[in-house]
């Protein structure tokens, strides 16, 4: 028997870095009634994008710190290559055509991503240490904590902080909440609906690498990586509600501790654990536990 | 009996006929590639069956894999090698496992029908990794399969098994076409344009949906259980859903207008694969997509509108097709 406090620090860290990429995808689907299948694949080549740029810090004799920064920069410029690319170039094409079609649009993007990454970086796997000593040891109960993870946490607080309080106390997160409400109205109103959508595109994207850079010290970044992160961050997304700040937050921490309880007592159901909790969940909650159900139409 | 169901049978014997006389002719490379095409062509036909209603299943790879370790499990436990029998049990089983899952899944539309599915076969998935006295994630090997007691030598088993497919492929597209234009089957294209309208007239939506999803889930049994034999091997990941994203692009290339089309869309993708494969092996995923994408964009009524076009002036395609006509891939 382990520890609930062991099992609970795992889950949380586990669920932080899942959350910021659930926040992602929850905003783009929120806004632009879009499931995003290359998500993952944000999440892999933010990764990929900070184990290629952090090690510059070092070798420019810049202090470790700058490594960090160096993810940052990292997420920002994958977002900023790849959001426009997507949602101007292709995604834009679809908009008001089924959900499920773009759903297959984004897939095929995710395949088209997947080998674009193994032609940039190879098959071979890339690890990046040096971050993850930057904070020391914590001690929690018996047991001694990176400092890096726990860090982790915090990041992801202010990333739903910051999406939180952008969407509610700014005049540009008024604007967006308008065309969530209602696109056609907004654009009446004068909102330029596809500026609106390229913004929060742009912003779940780099919430995607943002996670992919800040993870990369914990994994080895190889090919899959974007696969199985797919599919826990919709799982967290389809527990929590689709387009639910909160849903993606309660989403998280319940595959995140479900996952590590599994890890501890039950380790055959770690792969499936995670999926079993969302088909229970959508049994009883069909729309997911923090999305109000809608009216049908006749 | 009526003229179009007439002329559905006779195409479907014709069709039969003709590849089977043309099977003896392929090299053997071909051979292969076909039979694996029309066992994955049989649950791309289950997925049309869902789109015809609306649905798209990301989770075939869900029966397709339970039809697989069926008629697996029967072959290596049991040992029977009947290539017919272990046909019917992967689709029988399949077939259940659908019945079942189908009420629980049936009131879901959309992007949560989809991740559902996915849900579901990743579930399998997880399981059957971890499943050691199985194999776990390395599978397991079929013994080589006979047929009414007959045991092909090396040169000819690919050829055996080759005609089994065909005739098992002919009769399932000949019964889906029968079924598709049938009334209940119709009722599928009503469920999609405006579920309440449908109960209001009377008919229930949730049997519609459940019965297409045990139609479904046969379909994919039976693909699965075919490519069991003819791979020689399975493994977990027959219900990993990158297996069942591939089935969900074989079903929107062949468009939901023509079942013939999703055998010509399955060996498409079977070819692509292979040639990608020995010229690109690094790139044939992103392959796949940029057809996919061009697919969408450019043919969205799938291979099959383009059989229309050839088709128009017969009565039969006018009849009942015109309600599913182009601009919608998917539904």
């Amino acid at each position: 028997m382990y520890d609930v406090l062991t099992i609970l620090v795992d889950g949380v860290v586990y669920a932080s870095w899942l959350f910021i990429v659930a926040l992602g995808l929850t905003l783009i689907f929120g806004v632009l009634r879009i499931l995003n299948i290359a998500h993952g694949s944000m999440y892999a080549i933010g990764a990929y994008a900070a184990v290629t740029l952090a090690p510059l810090a070092p070798a420019l004799g810049l202090p470790p710190v700058f490594s960090l920064l160096a993810m940052l920069i990292a997420a920002l410029a994958v977002a900023i290559v790849l959001a426009p690319l997507m949602e101007r170039g292709l995604l834009r094409l679809f908009y008001g055509r089924d959900e499920v079609l773009i759903l297959l649009i984004t897939y095929a993007v995710f395949l088209i991503l997947e080998d674009v990454s193994k032609l940039i970086w190879g098959v071979n796997p890339y690890y990046l240490f040096e971050p993850r000593n930057l904070f020391g040891t914590v001690e929690i109960g018996d047991l001694f904590y990176v400092g890096y993870d726990l860090m982790l946490i915090a990041l992801a607080a202010v990333c739903g902080l910051a999406v939180w309080l952008g969407l509610n106390k700014t005049k540009v997160g008024k604007i967006v909440l308008a065309v969530i409400h209602n696109p056609d109205v907004s654009a009446c109103m004068g909102v330029n609906i596809a500026r609106i959508y390229l913004l929060a595109f742009f912003v779940g994207v780099f919430l995607a690498a943002l996670a992919g850079a800040f993870t990369a010290p914990l994994i080895s970044v190889q090919p899959g990586i974007s696969v199985s992160v797919i599919i826990l961050s919709f799982a967290v997304v389809i527990i929590g509600g689709l387009g639910s700040i909160p849903g993606a937050a309660i989403g998280a921490v319940v595959v995140g501790i479900v996952r590590a309880a599994a890890v501890y007592e039950l380790p055959e159901a770690e792969i499936f654990i995670v999926y079993l909790v969302m088909a229970i969940v959508l049994v009883f909650r069909p729309e997911g536990l923090f999305q109000r159900t809608q009216a049908r139409k006749i | 009996m009526h003229a179009s169901t007439r002329r559905t049978y006779l195409s479907g014997l014709i069709l039969a006929a003709a590849l089977l006389v043309v099977g003896f002719l392929l090299p053997a490379w071909l051979l292969f590639t076909v039979t694996k095409a029309i066992g994955y062509g049989l649950v791309a036909l289950g997925i049309i069956t869902l789109m015809r209603g609306g649905l798209v299943s990301f989770g075939q790879g869900l029966v397709y894999c339970i039809g697989a370790y069926a008629a697996g499990l029967l072959a290596t436990r049991i040992g029977v090698t009947e290539a017919p029998l272990l046909l019917l049990v992967g689709m029988v089983a399949s077939g259940l496992v659908g019945l079942l899952v189908g009420p629980l899944i049936a009131r879901y539309r959309g992007i949560f029908f989809a991740m559902l599915t996915v849900a579901l076969s990743m579930v399998l998935y997880g399981i059957l990794v971890k499943m050691n006295a199985i194999g776990g994630s390395d599978g397991f090997t079929l013994p080589e399969p006979t047929f009414f007691g007959w045991q092909p030598d090396v040169g000819t088993s690919d050829l055996a098994l080759y005609v089994t497919a065909v005739i098992v492929a002919c009769a399932a597209a000949t019964a889906c076409r029968l079924y598709y234009d049938s009334m209940a089957g119709m009722m599928a294209l009503a469920v999609r344009e405006n579920e309440l309208r449908v109960e209001y007239l009377g008919s229930s939506v949730f049997n519609v949906t459940v019965r297409n999803f045990a139609i479904a889930a046969a379909l994919g049994g039976l693909g699965g259980s075919l490519n069991a034999m003819a791979l020689g091997h399975i493994d977990p990941l027959f219900s990993f859903w990158t297996t069942s994203g591939e089935f969900v692009f074989i079903s929107v290339l062949a468009g939901h207008l023509s079942v013939g089309a999703v055998f010509v869309s399955a060996l498409i993708l079977e070819l692509v694969r292979s040639f990608s494969n020995r010229y690109f092996p690094e790139t044939w995923q992103m392959i796949i997509g940029i057809f996919l994408i061009a697919t969408i964009i450019f043919l969205p009524g799938g291979v099959g509108s383009l059989f229309q076009r050839v088709l128009k002036r017969g009565p039969a395609a006018g009849r009942g097709e015109s309600a599913e006509n182009e601009g919608r891939a998917a539904p």
